[in-house]
């Protein structure tokens, strides 16, 4: 019998999180998935764990979340990705092999990948 | 859909956008009768008689950005090709519960899948949903609660990176033991169901 992750293990986690917590709400980074029917026959969940995988092994922190559908359903799985002062960027076809690419250039290198942009947003206020 | 935990998703989807702020996951896997079930309860808006009666109609939608609904009727096909069924009853104002059941054994039933995985997204869907799980495989349970959870966590919301990893591996894990052969059996590969991606 392997041992089992118990909930007492999370008081170590929680006095950790309590440190990251300040970094990210420096970060304020968005990140956020498509999850509508089409999305997740696309695969939007493993997009989604891809991208929660690549933050960890990078130790980046943002903000993730999902959305339901929002009417392109073709081009799914759709990721959205908003920062402070900076558009908002919606990638089409963004499958989980896809990701570390993604997160490598927008998130790291702060360059949009143009080819797989399906949509762009002035942020309010410009 | 490839995996049942993939309808799952859709379902509790479904839940979230009508507004739920607590939702009751269930699995039922009754080895003896042959049966699997599974059970979405959510206290969001509901549907009246009338949506009720046509929302196995591929055409029924109240979603503006597209004219076809696809999550119920997808998961009524499949249940309905493993000699199973959906039922849904639903209140307006009080919420709804999806009850989709199928033979367990069924040669086109889907593998349940990334359970873990589905629960991890609802989570960040909503950080502050009221979640329950309970899952059961013959005499075996594993019962999980957001809020449980969230009591030991104090001021650190769910979502945060480290803590949803943590939760993830909790569910995998607690999940994959439900499927453990004992040593005294003789026969460990039978009936494993991997949970792995
Ligand atoms: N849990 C629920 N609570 C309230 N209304 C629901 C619920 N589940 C489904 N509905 C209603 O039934 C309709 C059809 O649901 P269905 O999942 O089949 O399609 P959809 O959600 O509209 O679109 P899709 O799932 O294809 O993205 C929904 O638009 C919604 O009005
Ligand atoms: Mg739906």
């Amino acid at each position: 019998m392997p041992k089992v992750k118990s909930l007492e293990d999370l008081n170590k986690l929680r006095q950790q999180a309590q440190q990251d917590l300040k970094v990210r709400e420096k970060a304020g980074t968005q990140i956020i998935i498509g999850m509508g029917t089409c999305g997740i026959a696309a695969g939007a969940r493993e997009t989604l764990h891809a991208i929660l995988d690549e933050l960890a092994r990078r130790e980046l922190a943002a903000n993730v979340t999902t959305v339901g559908c929002i009417g392109m359903c073709t081009e799914e799985p759709l990721v959205d990705i908003v920062q402070p002062g900076q558009d908002r960027i919606t990638y089409g076809h963004l499958t989980a092999d896809r990701v570390a690419r993604l997160v490598e250039e927008h998130l790291v290198n702060g360059r949009v990948v143009r080819e797989w942009v399906v949509g762009q947003i002035a942020p309010s206020g410009n | 859909m490839r995996e049942l935990a993939l309808h799952l998703l859709d379902v509790a989807q479904n839940a979230l956008e009508a507004g739920a702020t607590r939702l009751a996951i269930e699995i039922e896997e009754d080895l003896a009768a042959d049966r699997l079930t599974i059970s979405v309860v959510d206290n969001g808006r509901g549907m009246d008689a009338e949506l009720l009666a046509k929302v196995r109609d591929p055409f029924t939608t109240t979603r503006t950005t597209r004219r076809v609904g696809l999550g119920i009727p997808l998961l009524t096909a499949a249940a309905e090709r493993c000699n199973g069924k959906v039922e849904i009853a639903s209140q307006p104002g009080q919420g709804t519960a999806v009850m989709a059941t199928f033979q367990h054994s069924h040669i086109d039933r889907a593998p349940l899948g990334d359970v873990a995985g589905t629960l991890v997204t609802a989570i960040l869907a909503k950080p502050e949903l009221e979640l329950t799980y309970r899952h059961r495989v013959g005499e075996r349970e594993f019962v999980f609660s957001a809020a449980e959870l969230r009591e030991q966590l104090g001021d650190v919301p769910l979502n945060l990176g480290p803590v949803i990893q943590w939760v993830r591996e909790y569910l995998s894990e607690n999940i994959a033991a439900l499927y453990e052969t004992d040593e005294t059996n003789a026969s460990p590969t039978s009936n494993v169901e991997s949970q792995d991606e």
